[in-house]
């Protein structure tokens, strides 16, 4: 199956990088641009092919290395190979 | 006294801190292979600065998965003095030995540079040789250097005593200007809670040898020696 | 069937669109056909067009690449292996070298800046000597410019991001800026390595039937063609080579160095060569040509990343990271134990055979079967029609007007691009790893302790392109001087010269003609100086429709200190001590920064270059730095005297009270003029007599010019330069240009 993985700052917490790309679309002349948060896209393939047992797989990688859970929320798309 | 220095794939910073070490120790550290799931018997563990696994995913993320890991895990919380520089502080939040998250420098950019630092306590073993409120300067040198928690745990570190040091001016003030990378409350280190744990962004084996600049830092690994001999 | 056999039968059509897009000229093609007697395959093509590319091959420069001085009683080894090798005592080595990657720094900066940072630290490791320091050359155009910033952020970014993460620190280097270089930014990156003299480890293959080993990353079809895009100009359409850049991954090369190391004190390693420019093409054929023996390669066997990769695609792949090396075939598996640990590929890929031929064989065919010494040491050599620069005018000093009063053209030079703080520069290097420097970025040469001391290595970079524009000789012979002055003005005794040279298009006469002249002004300072050229790297074509850069050949100069704890810096040390210039002054304008910045005008003839001057004075300098009689020490060089004396106040917070010039030079011609061959010391008083009398007898022109004192710089008829006023000036420019502010 394959897993595809956003990882995003939890609400409050500072992203100095998506300040800045801000400011960067800003100069370039997109005006209308608002808040802009950054984050990381990860995609993977996993042999288990039940998807519950994907899905808790995944769920297991997020939680003790993808993200950091202090910091970071995730959110995952699983479909068939 | 005998001391472990965990070398990860990337770290490469474990020959300065072995240099510090054995200094003041008088005899090397052993150096212990991030793969071994054996550590050797310990006074002290330091996990040193650099880059392990190039600092992709997080700064430290994979490091702390690594199988070595578990068992400094385990010694620090019986007691064993863990000592995280730079990286090592970075795999100390990742592994849940110390509160708190190292994210990107407040100017996004990699910055080395001296700094000022105010040693908040000088009853640990880490900082027995300095004195109270003492202001001293160790290099950093990170991209990843910025400490954050939530306000509950920062005002938690400082009601229970767990801020180590904090960026400040020469005269000790700790300001904005002093804060090399938005580091929240300007805390550049912190303990956990018995204060056996400490991690810290600056490097103190980098100012320990006078015909280089300074000795600011041996006194770390003097109070170490002390300590724990 | 064999490559000749389908060759017989007419299966290889190759057009002439097919050899241009090759970069081969239609003489080099015939020479081909000649050289194979047949037509070649297409991995054929792709073979010879990379070896024979001017990246690869030198044709342009070979020639006169042999004027220089590449020998002396230090030097083990010379040009001609991935790095040079100088001997420093006590069974200690210095392996050094520095390279260009200017073509791909422009198309993608992050990226070309830090593959040529990594493919350097390769060069100097696969020598068995572990780098304990980098510097980098860098040169952009017009501050101006729209790409500018854009490159300057990317390039020191990518410096950085691998050096940092590798682990080595960046000591030191250039940075200048000039719309010459608006489509051709360059990025000269150096390496400098330990190791003992006799574990040094070369690229020629010995030995019939001995194991190839292919180590590092996987392959993938990453910068196919980089070598001949480096031979190239840029067009309108240089966007779209975007796909040709590497991506560099210095977590993979650091455990790749770890690993050699480790195979080379297990005494594993026949040969060895990095995977660079051309990749496994041309570290194969060199390691074969190099030992007169042929190469066979499987290419099934090579650890690949992509699927359904042609041989063609893997033989010019550039992905980084990778090794290749003849294996003492007792040791495969202690050798191969230690590359699975550090998580690192390992493979057979192929043997030495003894019929000086190079054959490549992928799934089951014979891909190409060529002659090895044809296409490695015999390639073309061309002997181009060169043609020498107009001798511009000798400026006299007197026909100048100075157009504001000197504390403002102080102030301005200061805060100009070229003379700016590059502060924001090197604090994105980590420049303390392995706890060895003994000075940082900011003064004449960098300085790093030798182990545990007490002597220190002292490291630096230099060119002047304007003086080598207005005449290629001079300027030649400048950078090396300035070279060799920086690294007297830290104490030490220069050894040894790696020089990257940085031409335009060398089928034009005139760029040819400067090639030709900067290589022969190096050649005469270098045998002057006993100062021996041991590496280098030449990078042509750099030139965007028709615009060439300015001649820019860096030298990169490394010396030895006995004690690095006797190593000195330009800081001022305390107040009340003398100032004191040492060497001729005549007010030299021409190409000066005054005349530059100042007035507006680039024009005349550069400052001459006296060889035995720049000889007697330098090594009068560092006798008195051995015995420890000065107590701080500048060369001048760009902006003159009066830059120089400012860097020196900045650098300590001291200021300066200074006395006027002599009666017969102009004012400006005194504070700014460009002569060589100088330095300005500072002593304690009691020592000035004592000095002047030796100075004397050394045949070296001295003159109190003043002394350490307050916190401002005072000269005669001048309003007061506070220190902190003009720090602010000095340090200020380039943070506020970065930020999108000032240009």
């Amino acid at each position: 199956m394959k897993a595809r993985i956003t990882i995003t700052l939890k609400p409050g917490v500072l992203d100095p990088q998506g300040k800045a790309i801000a400011g960067a679309l800003h100069a370039l002349g997109f005006g209308q641009v608002g808040d802009v948060r950054q984050g990381k896209f990860i995609e993977l393939d996993v042999t288990e092919s039940d998807p519950k047992k994907a899905e808790a797989e995944i769920k297991r990688m997020c939680e003790q290395l993808l993200a950091n859970t202090i910091i970071e929320n995730y959110a995952y798309e699983l479909e068939a190979a | 006294m005998k001391a472990s220095v965990v070398v990860f794939p990337g770290s490469n910073c474990d020959r300065d801190a072995a240099v510090a070490l054995e200094a003041a120790m008088g005899r090397p550290p052993a150096m212990v292979w991030h793969g071994d799931a054996e550590l050797p018997k310990s006074d002290l563990i330091v996990l040193p600065g650099g880059f392990s696994y190039g600092d992709y995913l997080r700064s430290g993320a994979m490091a702390a998965h690594s199988p070595v890991m578990r068992e400094v895990i385990k010694r620090a919380q019986a007691g064993t003095p863990v000592l995280g520089i730079c990286n090592g502080f970075q795999v100390l939040t990742e592994a849940g030995l110390l509160p708190g998250v190292l994210m990107r420098n407040a100017t996004l950019k990699f910055i080395c540079k001296d700094v000022h630092l105010r040693v908040e306590r000088t009853d640990t073993a880490f900082t027995r040789h300095y004195a109270k409120r003492e202001v001293v300067r160790f290099p950093i040198a990170h991209k990843d250097g910025s400490y954050f928690a939530d306000e509950a745990t920062l005002d938690r570190l400082e009601g229970e005593g767990q801020v180590a040091f904090r960026y400040c001016e020469t005269d000790g003030r700790i300001t904005a200007a002093a804060n090399p990378n938005g580091s929240r409350r300007n805390i550049a280190g912190v303990y956990n809670e018995t204060r056996t744990v400490l991690g810290l962004m600056p490097h103190p084996e980098r100012l320990a040898d006078a015909a280089l600049g300074g000795t600011d830092g041996i006194k770390m690994f003097l109070s170490l020696v002390e300590t724990l001999n | 069937m064999t490559v000749a056999a389908r060759a017989a039968k007419g299966a290889h059509s190759i057009t002439d669109e097919t050899v241009a897009e090759h970069g081969l000229n239609a003489d080099e093609y015939r020479r081909l056909l000649k050289e194979l007697g047949r037509e070649p395959s297409l991995t054929e093509l792709g073979i010879f067009s990379v070896m024979w590319s001017e990246h690869c091959s030198y044709k342009s420069s070979r020639l006169h690449l042999k004027k220089l001085p590449t020998t002396a009683p230090w030097v083990i080894q010379g040009p001609g292996e991935n790095a040079g090798v100088i001997a420093i005592g006590d069974g200690l080595a210095v392996v050094f070298k520095m390279e260009s990657h200017n073509h791909p720094s422009y198309i993608e900066p992050y990226q070309g800046a830090a593959t040529g940072v990594g493919g350097i630290l390769r060069d100097v490791f696969t020598m068995g000597a572990r780098p304990i320091a980098c510097l980098n050359a860098l040169s952009f155009g017009d501050p101006k410019h729209p790409k500018t910033r854009h490159l300057v952020s990317g390039v020191v970014a990518g410096v950085g991001g691998y050096g940092n993460s590798f682990g080595v620190p960046t000591v030191g280097g250039s940075v200048r800026f000039h719309t010459r270089y608006d489509g051709n930014n360059l990025v000269n990156a150096m390496a400098v390595g330990l190791a003992e003299t006799d574990k040094i480890f070369y690229a020629a293959a010995s030995g019939v039937g001995m194991p190839i080993v292919y180590l590092g990353s996987k392959t993938g079809r990453d910068g196919i063609h980089g070598a001949s895009m480096a031979s190239a100009e840029f067009g309108e359409d240089s966007e779209s080579k975007r796909p040709t850049v590497q991506v560099g991954d210095p977590f993979s090369e650091k455990l790749l160095l770890e690993a050699c190391l480790e195979i080379m004190a297990k005494d594993c390693v026949i040969a060895i060569q990095d995977m660079g420019a051309a990749g496994l093409t041309c570290s194969a054929v060199e390691m074969g040509a190099k030992g007169d023996l042929g190469v066979r390669l499987d290419l099934d066997k090579v650890p690949t990343r992509e699927t359904a990769m042609t041989a063609y695609e893997m033989m010019l792949s550039e992905s980084q990271e990778r090794m290749l090396m003849v294996l003492k075939p007792e040791k495969e598996k202690e050798a191969e134990d230690i590359f699975r640990k550090w998580g690192l590929d390992f493979a057979i890929v192929g043997e030495t055979t003894p019929d000086k031929r190079f054959v490549v064989r992928h799934a089951g065919s014979e891909m190409a079967n060529l002659p090895i010494k044809e296409l490695g040491d015999e390639a073309p050599v061309y002997d181009r029609p060169h043609s020498a620069s107009p001798r511009l005018p000798v400026i006299d000093p007197a026909s100048i007007e100075p157009p504001m009063p000197h504390a403002d053209a102080l102030e301005k030079l200061l805060s100009s691009p070229d003379l700016c703080s590059k502060r924001w520069v090197w604090e994105q290097y980590d420049h303390l790893i392995l706890g060895n420097t003994v000075q940082r970025p900011g003064g004449d040469a960098a300085v790093v302790r030798v182990k545990e001391g007490p002597k220190g290595l002292a490291m630096t970079t230099d060119v002047t392109p304007r003086y080598c524009e207005a005449d290629p000789f001079e300027g030649g012979k400048q950078a090396v001087a300035e070279t060799w002055r920086n690294l007297s003005a830290v104490g030490a005794k220069p050894l040894a010269v790696t020089d990257n040279l940085n031409f335009g298009n060398p089928e034009r006469p005139e760029i040819m003609g400067q090639l030709v002249g900067c290589i022969q002004g190096i050649a005469t300072a270098c045998k002057a100086l006993e100062f021996p050229v041991v590496s280098g790297n030449v990078s042509l074509y750099n030139e965007t429709n028709g615009r060439a850069i300015l001649p820019t050949p860096s030298i990169g100069g490394v010396g030895l200190i006995d004690d690095f704890t006797n190593s000195a810096s330009i800081a001022f040390k305390a107040a009340d001590e003398l100032i004191v210039l040492l060497g001729e002054t005549k007010g030299w304008m021409g190409q000066s920064m005054y005349l530059r910045e100042i007035c507006g005008r680039e024009e005349g003839a550069p400052p001459p270059v006296d060889l035995s001057a720049e000889r007697r004075t330098g090594d009068f300098v560092r006798a008195l730095i051995n015995e420890k009689v000065v107590t701080a020490v500048h060369d001048l060089s760009d902006g003159g005297l009066l830059v120089a004396i400012a860097e020196m106040a900045l650098a300590s917070g001291i200021g300066a009270k200074l006395y006027g010039p002599p009666a017969f030079l102009t004012e400006h011609g005194f504070w700014f003029g460009e002569d060589q061959a100088r330095y300005v010391v500072t002593i304690k008083p009691a020592q000035a007599d004592d000095l002047a009398v030796r100075a004397k007898a050394a045949g070296v022109p001295i003159r109190r010019i003043g002394v350490t004192h307050g916190a401002a710089l005072t000269l005669p008829g001048e309003r007061e330069l506070l220190l902190n006023a003009l720090r602010e000036r000095h340090e200020g420019w380039l943070p506020a240009y970065m930020a999108g502010g000032a240009s």
